[in-house]
């Protein structure tokens, strides 16, 4: 029966996939080339805010979240870094 | 000298064997000495789907070893005059490949012939690097799919940086692309990437454009290069590709789906 699949698939078509294919390439890939020539800065980035946090604010370096979401023309980079409370142990650290 | 041409995908199955068999036999049918390198140490296959798996005695480890010579280890082909069969070892891994080992057997083979075709396993490691070190042009393989473009991407960027031209700053390996398993029925339907997106996405040259055939199968069955097939689609695609690669200027072919008469319709035939 698979002629009567045929003739009736035509009636409603899916929305074609292929073009999602291709968007999801050309972002992926826009990224990918990024680091092909220049290493990845997000560790290191990272690494740097948290240690000027943690100059002047005592830390818990687990308890920091960082998220990235690569877009076409923008992504966004969120770090967030859990600040503890007045009651916390250490506290606040004098600056130099 | 030769012409070293790596065939390579980064991603596996998307048939770098295949296009390697096919090309080398086809450019030894053109009267071009070729000699086609199985890089697939571990996991050898070329011998299969060239037909001679009954015939190898020694690899091309055993070369880099010194255990046998390099004379030793070629399988001459017997349906194509100029055409031989370097296998990857089955036993070894690897790291049994040296670029030392590899550079000296690519200068022997240079001595005598036109071609030399590098069959890269799939992957970025060891094996792949040392496929495309020498290169001074690359077929890469694509499927009409994500996960194959983008690998194919990540492989041209590791041309451009890892192969001997790109470390002695000479002029680039020259790319080409080969995009295989093309379903231009199921293109047209938009359940699958088009040729023209697959171009502007990696942007290489186009050497060919191989459909999905059924006739593949058949002939990796059989143990004989698919562009021996006469009839096959695909042969027949392969064929021209080698011609647009030796210079000739020949229009693609089965970019559309082939018209289909009610009867195949009704049976659900498939390109040959």
């Amino acid at each position: 029966m698979s002629w009567l699949a045929d003739i009736f698939r035509s009636r409603k078509p899916e929305p074609a996939t292929a073009s999602q294919a291709k968007e999801r390439l050309q972002i992926v890939l826009a990224h990918e080339r990024i680091g092909r020539t220049r290493e990845d800065f997000l560790p290191k980035l990272q690494q740097e805010i948290v240690a000027v946090v943690a100059r002047y604010v005592s830390i818990d370096p687990g308890r920091v979240n960082v998220s990235l979401d690569r877009g076409g023309d923008m992504s966004t980079l969120a770090i967030e870094i859990d600040l503890p409370g007045p009651g916390a142990q250490g506290g606040r650290r004098a600056s130099a | 000298m030769a012409e070293v041409i790596v065939v390579t995908s980064g991603k596996g199955g998307v048939g770098k064997t295949t296009s390697s068999a096919a090309f080398a036999t086809g450019l030894a049918q053109r009267g071009k000495r070729t000699v086609v390198i199985d890089f697939d140490v571990g996991l050898r296959n070329l011998d299969l789907i060239m037909g001679v798996e009954r015939r190898v005695v020694f690899d091309i480890v055993n070369v880099i070893s010194g255990e046998a010579r390099l004379n030793q280890a070629l399988i001459r082909d017997k349906r194509v005059d100029c055409l031989q069969i370097l296998p990857a070892s089955q036993t070894r891994d690897k790291d049994a490949l040296t670029k030392e080992g590899v550079g000296k057997i690519i200068e022997e083979l240079s001595k005598d012939n036109d071609y030399i075709l590098c069959d890269s396993p799939a992957g970025i490691e060891k094996g792949a690097l040392m496929a495309l070190y020498f290169a001074d042009q690359a077929i890469v393989v694509t499927n009409p799919e994500v996960s194959s473009v983008r690998d194919s991407d990540r492989i041209l960027g590791v041309l451009q940086s890892k192969s001997r031209r790109a470390e002695e700053k000479r002029d680039p390996v020259k790319e080409h692309l080969l995009v295989t398993r093309y379903d231009p029925a199921r293109v047209e339907k938009g359940e699958m990437l088009k040729l023209d997106d697959i171009r502007e996405i990696l942007a290489i040259p186009l050497l060919g454009v191989i459909p999905e055939s059924e006739s593949v199968l058949k002939a990796s069955n059989t143990g004989n290069p698919v562009i021996m097939d006469q009839e096959s689609v695909a042969g027949q695609a392969y064929k021209d590709a080698v011609s647009r690669f030796l210079g000739e200027k020949v229009e693609h072919r089965f970019l559309e789906p082939a018209k289909k008469g009610i009867f195949s319709r009704l049976f659900g035939g498939r390109a040959a």
